[in-house]
């Protein structure tokens, strides 16, 4: 099977990719990261950019063709394979029947573990009390949403405490964070209060673009919240410095 | 303006749409299944609470009307002139009222209930409270049918502040699609009576601050008289 | 209405920094979503009937011209009127005529957005015919000449205090002196100023939920009550109506009401559904003597056979607006124009064209939540996106957008470029960053670093030139 690394992790956080790998071997997969990946093409599906989303699309068809599995760590971008990469071949016969291909064997990382592989328990520990949120597509495209926390809870030391809104979305929406940063930051703001109120130290969640997005409103708003890809906890290393912390990767 | 003017503009809006669907004015086969819709009109999804069978259908009329904020009271078609003075003393409210000339309220035993005051007629503006017959309630919201005429002006159902309905047991169906059978046996499949009021719980407004309050501008308070046998 | 959609931005910023108006959203926010979930899960049946819903709508759509002329035919044969009105224009000529028809000096209308759409109220206070809304939360941003800020909570905007000092400063000339301060002595004050207004008005103006093709049936939904007595006191009865709301018969009404309470406020129903049929019959006791619908299309029909077609399907229950984190952020008025939110962001664009609405349709993270609740599943997303689609089509995307992403897009073709380009970012970003963790400003991105840091990547370098290091 073929981990889809996206982007973000590639560039902005590279041990969410390892522990995605870590947790996928524990689980018996050989893990193999196609080298012709890029990205999925949002930032210009999203901005009205069709023929470079295509272009890109097709690319990352022919990147993992072959592959019995696609898993990203990241609902929105495994999200962009499932939903809406066929739609975009409609005048394509063949190449559309290849991104529906693509789409039937694409995954989000926590989904594959538990709804594909039957996961049910992860052997990690993690000292903290944390909160998860639903990043939107991973939540609403994909139905992640028991996933991520069936396997938290077999986390040792670790207490799940859920904040009052984890379904409404942090502001984060790929360029809208730029593109409108006003309102961004308001329903950024909104969403670090209601993580403080839920009393966790760490706050959790299955995507970066929000992950990042979030700790970057709590560390400037000065609040001591741990940020972490759910991925990271879960394959046990928890103890990488948290997102936006000062301190070198392990490896 | 002039009935040409007008005419063109009716083709231009029906044009507009056809020249959209990339089609003429339905035809053949296409004809003939919007047809048998209207003729034979399919039901949505079954709805489980309006199923129910008699006693519990009436129970859950009652039910959803109270959650609705109406209040409900069940008793035998001699005790209704009785339960109404009551409900009126128990509020505070007036022993008079504006009622329905309808033949089914009026041969209720008024006789024995003198000191309300009736009149008989339409709503008006000063009315307190009136007393209305129903056509039918609906058990899965428990709603209530008002059909117009004659015997039923829609002035009562609206302007005072109190409404009394008086609902036979019988006339309590389960659910939405009953209502429009009933109303097609009694006035003819494409006849209706000018208006339908179908009315769920008093008045309300949410306007301010989303916050519900009662009696925005139709009756503040409503009470089923639910008339059992 | 004046659009203001062009200044959205500022529009944005009045919005935020409105205190009254932030303190009314935190209200909404949570208000609207819990209630609509709490009536989702009393029905079992719920997410069945959207899918009915949805399918009734698309079949309406599909043969609309047929219902449409169905409607008319039932209509004319109890004595009532069809009038067909392609434009804005047109809707306010007819709608002025019939009421000069009959002499009418005023109005009651119940709330109605194509009345808004098509700027009715100014149209007639020229004509010297006076306007009066009467649901309260229309009647009481009449008063303070405002715009709606949701399609079914026109006032949402407001607080308990503003309505006060509104009614104070209104209604004190007509004998109401003292400002009030609880909210059931503020809607028991409308009723007795408006209940006069009814009885003394000569025509009554009603939107319409539904038309009923089956029974030539015009179908209203409201909570207070005024839009029954709008059509049951004045002598004419005009609804208006856009042409999308024709459906075809009783038990598909029945349908689509059991999703539109719920998803609106959920409520279980709503406290008045009426169905008007022509004018008054013989022997009734009351009811108007004329009873008109005028059908507007102003641009719908164009939308047919589109990839915007789903829009249309729209049955105005406001679940998007309700549900959208960015209209909780900034309320309706920011959105410029008659339909905030969601259904807004693609409506606007094609009401007004794209040129106008052009932020709209961008302003959205796309998290889906409008199209989860959405009772007819119009996926609000998906039409957000071919505006952004159309926009960058005809080179209304800002151009620094537009260099940005064609730069991107030229590395993200070519994979061996882009690995060389980001292992560099990567190691910069990685370096400058080492000692906080993260960014407090960033050239090039200053949007984010304005109100947040920005997460440096440890060092160590990307995730493919680890991974190359890790598998030979
Ligand atoms: S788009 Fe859907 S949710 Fe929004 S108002 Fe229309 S019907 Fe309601």
């Amino acid at each position: 099977m073929a981990l889809f690394v996206t982007c973000l992790v590639d560039l902005f956080r590279p041990s969410v990719g390892f522990a995605a790998v870590k947790l996928l071997e524990e689980a018996g997969c050989t893990v193999e990261v196609p080298p012709l990946q890029v990205c999925c093409g949002q930032p210009a599906y999203n901005s009205g950019d069709r023929a470079t989303t295509r272009a890109i699309a097709a690319q990352v068809v022919e990147a993992f063709d072959g592959y019995d599995a696609v898993v990203a760590p990241s609902g929105s971008c495994a999200g962009m394979l499932t939903h809406h990469y066929p739609s975009l071949f409609e005048d394509d016969p063949a190449m559309q029947a290849r991104a529906k291909n693509l789409a039937d064997r694409s995954h989000e990382l926590t989904s594959f573990l538990v709804d594909v592989l039957g996961m049910t328990k992860v052997a990690a520990r993690y000292d903290g009390v944390a909160t998860y949120h639903d990043s939107c597509s991973g939540l609403r495209e994909l139905g992640v949403k028991q996933q991520p926390r069936r396997l938290l809870a077999s986390v040792e030391g670790l207490e799940l405490r859920e904040m009052t809104s984890p379904e409404v979305c942090c502001g984060f929406g790929g360029t809208f964070c730029v593109k409108y940063p006003e309102i961004s930051n308001a329903m950024v703001g909104e969403k670090s209060a209601d993580i403080a109120a839920a009393g966790a130290d760490t706050l959790l969640a299955g995507d970066l673009g929000c992950l990042m997005n979030m700790a970057g409103k709590l560390q400037r708003e000065g609040r001591a919240v741990r940020v972490r890809h759910v991925a990271e906890v879960l394959a046990g290393l928890g103890d990488e410095a948290p997102i936006g912390e000062p301190g070198g990767s392990r490896r | 303006m002039s009935e040409a003017g007008s005419q063109a503009d009716r083709a231009a809006i029906l044009g507009s749409i056809r020249r959209a669907l990339r089609r003429g004015p339905l035809s053949g086969a296409a004809r003939q299944a919007v047809d048998a819709r209207l003729a034979d009109p399919p039901r949505g999804p079954a709805v489980g609470r309006a199923a129910l069978a008699e006693p519990e259908k009436v129970a859950l009329f009652c039910q959803w009307a109270e959650f609705n904020n109406a209040t409900v009271a069940r008793v035998a078609a001699a005790d209704v002139p009785g339960e109404i003075v009551g409900y009126l003393a128990r509020n505070n409210l007036p022993a008079a009222a504006a009622m329905a000339p309808s033949p089914a309220l009026e041969a209720l035993d008024w006789a024995s209930q003198r000191m309300l005051t009736l009149r008989h007629g339409r709503g008006e503006g000063a009315d307190q409270v009136s007393i209305t017959g129903a056509f039918a309630g609906i058990a899965e919201t428990g709603t209530l049918v008002m059909a117009s005429g004659p015997e039923h002006p829609v002035t009562l159902n609206l302007l005072p502040d109190t409404h009394i309905v008086v609902l036979r047991e019988g006339d309590i169906v389960g659910g939405y699609e009953e209502v429009w059978q009933r109303l097609r046996a009694r006035y003819g499949k494409d006849a209706m009576p000018r208006t339908v009021n179908t009315i769920t719980g008093p008045s309300r407004t949410g306007d301010i601050e989303q916050t519900i309050e009662l009696g925005a501008h139709g009756p503040r308070r409503m009470h089923i008289v639910v008339v059992g046998g | 209405m004046q659009s203001t959609a062009r200044s959205f931005k500022d529009n944005v910023d009045t919005a935020l920094a409105d205190p009254n108006l932030q303190d009314s959203l935190s209200k909404l926010k949570v208000g609207f979503s819990e209630r609509r979930r709490q009536a989702a899960e009393r029905l079992p049946e719920f997410e069945a009937l959207r899918d009915r819903a949805r399918d009734i709508k698309n079949h309406a759509l599909a043969n609309l011209d047929f219902y449409l002329e169905e409607f008319e035919r039932k209509v004319t044969a109890l004595g009532g009127h069809v009038h067909w009105a392609p434009t804005a224009d047109d809707a306010r000529r007819i709608i002025a005529d019939l009421c000069r028809s009959i002499g009418a000096r005023t109005v009651a209308k119940s709330k109605s957005m194509v009345a808004e759409e098509i700027g009715l109220n100014e149209h007639l206070e020229a004509l010297g015919i006076a306007p009066i809304e009467t649901d309260l939360g229309e009647y009481i941003i009449q008063l303070r000449h405002e715009p709606p800020s949701h399609i079914i909570a026109p006032a949402v905007h407001l607080t308990k205090d503003q309505v006060a000092d509104t009614f104070l400063e209104h209604h004190s000339k007509l004998g109401f002196t003292r400002r009030l301060t609880e909210r059931n002595d503020l809607v028991a004050e409308a009723r007795a100023v408006l209940r006069q207004k009814f009885l003394d008005a000569d025509v009554g103006l009603t939107g319409a939920n539904f038309l009923v093709a089956e029974t030539g049936s015009s179908m209203l939904v409201t909570n207070e009550g005024n839009a029954d007595l709008s059509n049951t006191l004045p002598r004419m009865h005009i609804v208006l109506a856009s042409i999308e709301k024709v459906i075809p018969t009783l038990e598909d009404a029945a349908v689509l009401l059991r999703v539109l309470a719920r998803s609106a406020t959920g409520q279980e129903s709503s406290a008045y559904t009426t169905l008007n049929t022509g004018p008054k019959r013989p022997g009734d006791l009351d009811g108007p003597e004329q009873y008109h619908v005028v059908i507007l299309d102003n641009g719908r029909s164009s939308v047919l056979g589109t990839e915007m077609q789903d829009m249309l399907r729209c049955i105005r229950c406001g679940a998007c607006m309700n549900h959208c984190p960015v209209y909780g952020a900034i309320g309706g008025h920011a959105y410029g124009w008659v339909y905030p939110g969601p259904i807004g962001a693609v409506l606007t664009p094609q009401l007004l064209g794209v040129e106008e609405a052009a932020n709209l349709p961008n302003a959205s993270t796309f998290c889906g939540r409008c199209e989860s609740v959405c009772p007819v599943r119009i996926p609000l997303p998906g039409l957000m996106r071919h505006w952004r689609e159309r926009e960058f089509e005809r080179h209304l995307t800002p151009k620094a957008i537009r260099q940005g992403l064609a730069l991107w897009g030229f590395m993200a073709r070519r994979p061996r470029l882009y690995r060389r380009m980001t292992a560099l970012a990567n190691r910069l970003l990685a370096l400058l960053g080492r000692a906080e963790g993260r960014y407090r400003t960033l050239p090039l991105a200053g949007g984010w670093t304005r109100f947040r840091d920005f997460p440096a990547p440890p060092a160590g370098g990307t995730f493919h030139a680890q991974w190359r290091r890790r598998k030979p």
